[in-house]
């Protein structure tokens, strides 16, 4: 009996688990079509960011005013008639000729500024015909004022907005920061959601020590940080009827499988294809089949979720939060 | 029928927009006011738009009109449609080639916004000069008075150039007319189709240049034939005028709108009558419809085709009746019986008097008057046009006039009554006080599109500027009316005044035009209840005493809560047509978003969004002040009338400061364009939201923070202890640390008035709090917590000794920073790039500088009126300063160098004469001194001094003279300082033979890239990939590299230097260009708003610019090569960052990405090999090793 690598994610028929997740190389159509060629089983397309579309119009507006009308001798700086493009709309093109270019499965990422943009542009995203539509959520929070409660709140209105507004599945993408994620993680799939990403890595600053300033930079992820998903997942697994998708550190088949067993429905990675290039996919692949059949399953489903905390033989490890000796028992429980 | 819109354009868009169709070649090149029309035409062209034959004209930017001129007329050689449109100089530039164009009888149009000409000083402004100055060229000349005029006769003009084969000239004044924004209808291209022949354009074909049917043309010819020759093109001129007014017919029969050669208004029996041409007319008819209303017999005749001026019809125009004649010319020719249409009219009368024509036989001969007004736009109104028809009742009327001014010295004006008015009732006459960078121009543009095309209303709209860049004032004059607006003239009683910025009440009367029971609408930054009592008490007492009824809004608030930062545009806009009551309050706000969406529709929808939610918040933040009965206020309007300055300074220049230069009588000017210096330190504008504060205990005393000020506002001064004495109790010191000035301290100090709140001074200052990063030495905080403290602690900063310069070691930044700037509070643009090298210049050597400065944006922040920030120290001297013209300036200081030197020469054969009296031991100093330091110079100067002690006793001749000219011992500095238009363009055959000369001068380019003062056209300078006017798809090819063209030559001094991306290049360059004996040229990296980017850090950028390779620093120093060294070092390393990173950050560069990220990324990749094939090059000349034989030394004998 042959090997049977397909899963489900957000209702969509996958061949295998392996999902390229947003950034650069799901962006060009050329990388895009080599992850399909290399087995991808899907491709999350790189987010739509509103902060920045608001911004670069709201930039190039300035510059064309910026001094204009200021002077008798020059009412401007720029020629004004170039036509140039600021808003969503090359970002939508870009994306619906990305969905016609491959036939796996495109699914688009929107991460929102303003109330009303999440709507508009996840509509807009939907009409692009993509499969399904990742929200790509975060918050930083710095004022004191604002508690856990008000901010889950948010997130929450969100999804429930964007679900009511488009058809097509959704997923969120969230940050590992929540004091209790499984009951976050209930809210939201109430909230409509149908898959969750676990987990969002943040781009985060760093000091450069000669100008004494903040560079944000995002830096690629390591194998070890997959632990984190692994944890999550196997937690939540249990607890939702909704999609898991694993990202954040999957480098390695052994993590695949790991994130699976845990009970991830796919897993997604960048980092590592953006290190050993696209086609290192393919490898993953292989890698993933061959334990497999060494192993002799017969089919992902069945390795999904079969060490989630309901299935695992010792759940207290997955909730261990620190480091201490095992406790060891030397009678049989009653 | 044709399909015609009505529209509301300017003037330079009604004419462009006929000359695009109807020509297939246009070459330009920018010059204000006409730069719009070339500008247009390229935008057009660049979107692919086609003419009405089908085809997309070719446009092309020249290096200056003559090159325009020569392209035009080579393009018509070989067939071509071809136009261009200029002015003033500009035009000057085109004139031989003018001369040609009509010699061949070629036809074509030249559209002109008519402006002054630069005589005693240069003028944007509008006025009849230029378009005179080319009246025998042999062109057609055809005056326009109106937008819509500018419109139809530009058609008429284009359609009978071609079937008469006379070139024309069709021209409408500057700025009136073509930056005036009004409703006309517009020609559909079937109409404009229509009104040209097929076989006119066939015969121009047919006439072009073919090697097919191959001719001579241009030939050179003799005595025996050029003179009939000349005679031979008579017909075509004696055929010209039928040919017009027979296309004036069919233009009106087409658009039922009829012209004529001449048209007369007014009644027909008239027995005054004034003859003029231009906007002015528009004042002229409503005076005679006011004066006819008063049953007085007067007319107005219109000039349209002023060459050839055709006798007959314009005496058929004039009513028989005509007792007396004013004619009105908008020019000067000093020295002429009269100005040129007068001198037309005179002679036009005096030919049918002698000769007789078919109408003179019942003409009285009337009495011709001559008079000039409107020079460089001044108002002309229908009050002076009335004062005229009554002067022409006077018994002995003044035979030559001027109307307009006061003159006191030659009495020739006529005093005017003020209180005349011919402002329709049915008229809303708003006027709109608003800052340059709030948006009250566009906005108000906006409003008159509004009514203008989507109401059956007529709307004209009309902008006022003052001259400086930053903070600059504008003042926005609108009309709006069931009837065509033919007010050519600034709203002088207005029924609506607005004013967008409260600041302003205390410094200007903005209700000065309000009429009694007019509205008044304030953008206040206070709650409604509070505003009243923020008001300067003056302000009060005009509105209670004029009964306005008064609005006010927080636009601020409502614009940033909208996302829409300061741009209060679109707030203030909602609540004018709220509470004007032109339209309908939903309506109009309807119209605004429609109008919002035409004009940033392609911006995106955020753009779109705020600004909608602008106008929805608008209406809930106006609100109606009651008006109390009483003026309450303890506030005072400031006065700007300086108490201080000189005499010139306290009667004139704070005149003008107070915007009331009109009234200053002629006695009060200079009779020569000359004018003081240092005056813009009388002029404390205030303008900075937050100024630099500094804190000692972080101050590592670097100078940078006076380096790159663009305003000399933030300054650095070393001063012995003991000269701190009763400062005030805030004022600031740090102990000197350097051993060169023991027991000194060193001050930094904001001028507190003067700062514009740039920012850069705290953007490159180096030192950081160790507690607390963000706080550095100097930190921008308000000013308004820190003004009081501040303007008594510069105050006494200035009370403060100048160090002695003999002492210092100026080759630092540091020491070059404890030097008094003579370049102060300039005008420019906050955070200027410029400014901070010319000022760097005036701390180095403006006590002995000339400066020939070309035209630009440093000769108007330098030079135009009413201030200037060129300066003097405590001893009188300081830079002397002029601008030429823009193409001239190299040639320009050229002349002072010769001057200079020749001067010097014979000082020193004075000298020689008179060796006894003075001693043969001062006369071999005076001659021989060195003069390479300050001290040496110090030394001189007190033997000049010594010298005219012992010339005081002498009466042996040349004594005297000697005395007079003994200064020109001391050693003179001769700069040459302009922008890349000038040298790079127009201006580089000049300099490009300055350089040859071996001349010790010394050229300072401020390299921004761009014609900045323009508005942003593309020069040679502009980089590969950078968007610019007339590169709008990017430049496509790589910047030329004018030092290394300089260094070819060998014996110059050629360096490129950016200030903020390494000061102490930038110090060391200036002394070595200098002191170098010879030429010198400095390619000075100069960022500039035209460039799109960020101008706080502007500075902090250009290390960017040094770092990507983009502007690699370099010096050439020839005195290298005469010891044997490489002459050529490279001051900057290998480029690290590539050339993407650095660009992205500019407008210019990311706006292509944008706009066609195809050919951004072609052009990057080029502009990136650009760099690494420049960078291989200049590695390779910094191993060259160089003889350089002749030494400038040799050319230079004057100075040792």
């Amino acid at each position: 009996m042959s090997l049977d690598l397909t899963t489900r994610y957000l209702g969509l028929k996958l061949k295998n688990p392996l999902v390229a997740s947003a950034g650069p190389l799901t962006g060009d159509l050329d990388t895009l079509r080599r992850l399909e060629d290399a087995g991808a089983a899907a491709a999350v397309f790189p987010s739509l960011f509103e902060e920045q579309i608001e911004h670069e119009e709201m930039e190039i507006h300035n510059f064309f005013e910026f001094h204009a009308h200021s002077n008798a001798e020059s009412r401007t700086y720029f020629p004004e008639t170039i036509s140039y493009q600021s808003g969503p709309e090359e970002y939508l093109k870009k994306l619906e000729l990305a969905k016609q270019s491959v036939s796996i499965p495109i699914i688009g990422s929107l991460n929102g500024w303003s109330d009303g943009g999440w709507v508009r542009y996840a509509q807009a995203i939907e009409q692009t015909g993509v499969d399904a539509l990742e929200l790509n959520v975060y918050f930083v929070p710095t004022d004191p004022t604002l508690s856990a409660a008000d901010i889950e709140k948010q997130y929450i209105e969100l999804v429930a907005r964007v679900r009511e507004s488009i058809s097509i599945p959704l997923a969120v993408k969230i940050g590992q920061n929540f004091t209790s994620l499984p009951h976050f993680a209930r809210q939201l799939s109430t909230a409509g959601a149908d898959g969750l990403v676990l987990f969002n890595r943040y781009l985060e600053a760093d000091i450069n020590l000669e100008t004494l300033e903040y560079h944000p930079d995002l830096v690629l992820s390591n194998r070890h940080e997959a632990r984190v998903p692994i944890r999550w997942i196997g937690i939540l697994r249990d607890e939702l009827d909704l999609s898991l998708a694993a990202t954040s550190g999957v480098h390695r088949s052994q993590g695949i499988l790991k994130l699976l067993l845990a009970g991830a429905d796919i897993t997604m990675m960048t980092s590592v294809l953006l290190i050993k290039g696209p086609e290192f996919l393919s490898t993953l692949l292989e890698e993933v089949t061959q334990w497999l059949t060494d192993n002799e399953y017969d089919s992902v489903e069945q390795l999904k979720g079969s060490m989630s905390r309901g299935n695992c033989a010792d759940p207290s490890a997955l909730e261990r939060a620190n480091y201490m000796k095992a406790l060891v028992s030397y009678t049989t429980q009653d | 029928m044709s399909n015609r819109n009505f529209v509301t354009v300017d003037g330079n868009e009604a004419a462009a927009h006929i000359a695009y169709r109807v020509n297939e070649v246009i070459a330009i090149y920018p010059i204000t006011p006409a730069s719009p029309m070339g500008e247009l035409s390229d935008a057009w062209s660049s979107a692919g738009k086609e003419n009405i034959f089908g085809t997309v004209p070719d446009v092309i930017e020249m290096q200056s009109e003559a090159g325009a001129a020569g392209v035009v007329h080579g393009s018509l050689q070989a067939g071509s449609l071809t136009t261009t449109f200029t002015a003033s100089q500009g035009l000057l530039l085109m004139i031989p080639n003018m001369y040609k164009i009509a010699g061949e009888l070629t036809p074509t149009v030249f559209h002109v916004s008519a402006r002054s000409l630069a005589t005693h000083a240069l003028s944007i402004f509008g006025d009849h000069s230029d378009v005179m100055s080319v009246r025998g060229a042999g062109w057609a000349m055809l005056a326009s008075n109106s937008v819509q005029e500018v419109h139809d006769l530009a058609m008429i003009a284009h359609a009978a150039t071609l079937q008469a084969r006379v070139p024309f000239l069709h021209f409408f004044d500057g700025f009136r007319t073509s930056h005036e924004v009004n409703k006309i209808e517009q020609l559909s291209d079937a109409d404009i189709r229509s009104m040209i022949e097929d076989e006119w354009i066939e015969g121009h074909f047919s006439r072009a240049m073919d090697p097919d049917r191959p001719v001579l043309r241009g030939s050179a010819q003799n005595p025996d034939v050029f003179f009939q020759a000349r005679e031979a093109a008579n017909p075509f001129y004696a055929d010209l005028p039928q040919i017009v007014q027979d296309t004036m017919d069919r233009f009106a029969k087409l658009l039922g709108r009829q012209y004529h050669l001449f048209d007369y208004t007014g009644a027909p029996d008239a027995e005054r009558v004034v003859v003029m041409m231009g906007s002015g007319v528009g004042a002229g008819e409503e005076a005679v419809k006011a004066l006819l209303d008063q049953g007085e017999k007067v007319g107005l005749l219109k000039v349209r085709l002023y060459r050839p001026f055709d006798c007959r019809a314009f005496l058929e125009a004039l009513p028989t009746s005509v007792r007396r004649i004013a004619v009105l010319d908008r020019t000067k020719e000093p020295g002429a019986i009269g100005e040129p249409l007068y001198q037309d009219v005179v002679t036009a009368l005096a030919d049918d008097e002698a000769w007789g024509t078919d109408s003179s036989e019942s003409r009285v001969r009337p009495k011709v008057i001559g008079g000039r007004y409107g020079l460089s736009s001044k108002e002309f109104t229908p009050a002076m046009a009335a004062r005229v028809f009554e002067e022409l009742k006077s018994e002995s009327p003044k035979r030559r006039f001027t109307v307009g001014i006061i003159d006191d010295v030659t009495h020739l004006s006529l005093a005017w009554d003020r209180e005349f008015s011919t402002e329709a009732e049915e008229v809303t006459r708003a006027v709109f006080y608003g800052l340059g960078s709030d948006g009250t121009v566009g906005a108000s543009k906006n409003s008159v599109k509004i009514i203008g095309e989507n109401t059956s209303m007529y709307a004209q709209g009309y902008f006022v500027y003052d001259s400086k860049k930053a903070g600059s004032v504008t003042v926005s004059h609108l009309r709006f009316s069931p009837r065509p607006i033919d007010s050519t003239y600034l709203v002088e009683r207005a029924n609506f005044v607005a004013c967008h910025q409260f600041q302003f009440l205390e410094r200007m009367d903005v209700l000065a035009t309000a009429e009694p029971g007019a509205i008044f609408l304030l953008n206040a930054p206070f709650e409604p209840d509070q505003v009243w009592d923020q008001l300067p008490q003056e302000v009060q007492q005009t509105i209670i005493d004029k009964k306005l009824k008064f609005y006010v809004v927080d636009a601020i608030k409502v614009a940033r809560e909208a996302g829409m930062g300061n741009r209060i545009n679109t707030v203030m806009q909602t609540c004018f047509f709220a509470i004007s009551g032109i339209l309908e309050s939903q309506e109009a706000i309807g119209h605004i978003k429609k109008a919002i969406e035409k004009s940033y529709g392609r911006r995106g929808e955020t753009v779109l969004r705020r600004n909608f939610a602008a106008v929805d918040a608008a209406l809930d933040g106006l609100t109606e002040i009651k008006v109390p009965a009483k003026a309450t206020s303890d506030l005072r309007r400031v006065p700007l009338l300086a108490t201080e300055g000189t005499d010139f300074v306290s009667r004139v220049t704070s005149m003008l400061l107070a915007g009331r230069g009109d009234l200053l009588p002629v006695s009060a000017l200079p009779v020569d364009g000359t004018f003081p210096t240092g005056t813009a330190k009388v002029e404390k504008r205030s303008i900075a939201q937050d100024i630099p504060i500094w804190d000692p205990d972080i101050c590592i005393a670097c100078g940078l923070c006076a380096l790159v000020c663009p305003h000399a506002a933030i300054r650095t001064k070393a001063y012995p202890t003991e000269s701190l004495n009763g400062k005030p109790k805030e004022f600031q010191t740090l102990a000197w640390k350097g051993k060169d000035l023991p027991n000194h301290l060193l001050t930094v100090q904001v001028a507190p008035d003067d700062c514009t709140g740039c920012g850069v001074c705290v953007d490159v200052c180096p030192a950081k709090s160790k507690e607390v990063v963000k706080h550095k030495a100097i930190d921008m905080l308000p000013k308004r917590d820190h003004l009081e403290r501040e303007r008594a602690n510069f105050d006494y900063f200035l009370t403060l000794p100048e160090l002695d310069r003999r002492e210092l070691k100026t080759d630092t930044v540091k020491g070059s920073q404890l030097l008094q700037p003579l370049f102060e509070f300039s005008g420019a643009c906050a955070g200027c790039g410029e400014t901070p090298y010319l000022k760097l210049l005036s701390q180095l050597y403006g006590d002995r500088a000339l400066i020939a400065n070309a035209t630009g944006c440093s000769s108007i922040y330098g030079g135009n009126l009413p201030t200037t920030p060129w300066s003097t120290n405590s001893e009188g001297r300081g830079p002397t300063w002029s601008n030429s013209l823009f193409e001239d300036a190299a040639e320009f200081g050229l002349g002072f160098r010769m001057s200079v030197d020749q001067k010097r020469s014979y000082a020193e054969y004075l000298l020689k004469q008179l060796a006894e009296v003075v001693g043969h031991d001062l006369v071999e100093a005076l001659i021989n001194s060195s003069q390479e330091s300050d001290r040496d110079i110090d030394a001189q100067r007190e033997r000049v001094g010594k010298l005219r002690k012992l010339l005081e006793r002498c009466d042996r001749p040349g004594a005297r003279q000697l005395s007079e000219i003994a200064d020109s011992l001391v050693r003179r500095s001769v700069w040459i300082v302009g922008g890349d238009g000038w040298a790079y363009d127009i201006g580089f055959g000049g300099l490009d033979h300055a350089l040859t000369t071996g001349r010790d001068v010394n050229i300072l380019v401020l390299d921004t890239g761009v014609y900045s003062n323009t508005g942003g056209q593309a020069s040679k300078s502009t980089p590969r990939a950078a968007v610019a006017k007339f590169a709008a798809a990017g430049k496509t090819v790589r910047r030329k590299d004018l030092g290394m063209l300089a260094v070819s030559y060998g014996n110059t001094y050629v360096a490129q230097l950016a200030m903020g991306a390494n000061p102490a290049q930038t110090v060391r360059v200036f002394q070595e260009a200098e002191s170098y004996r010879g030429p010198s040229i400095i390619l000075a990296y100069s960022h500039c708003i035209a460039q799109g980017i960020d101008m706080s850090t502007a500075m902090t950028h250009q290390k960017d610019a040094v770092q990507s390779g983009f502007w690699p620093l370099y010096r050439y120093d020839p005195r290298l090569a005469h010891i044997g060294e490489h002459p050529f070092r490279l001051d900057s390393h290998k480029p690290k960052i590539p050339f993407e990173q650095f660009a992205m950050k500019e407008g210019r560069f990311a706006i292509l990405a944008r706009s066609d990220p195809k050919q951004a990324e072609a052009l990057f990749r080029l502009a990136q090999s650009d760099i690494d094939d420049q960078w291989n090059y200049y590695e390779q000349m910094a191993g060259i090793e160089r003889e350089i034989s002749s030494s400038p030394e040799g050319n230079n004998h004057h100075e040792p």
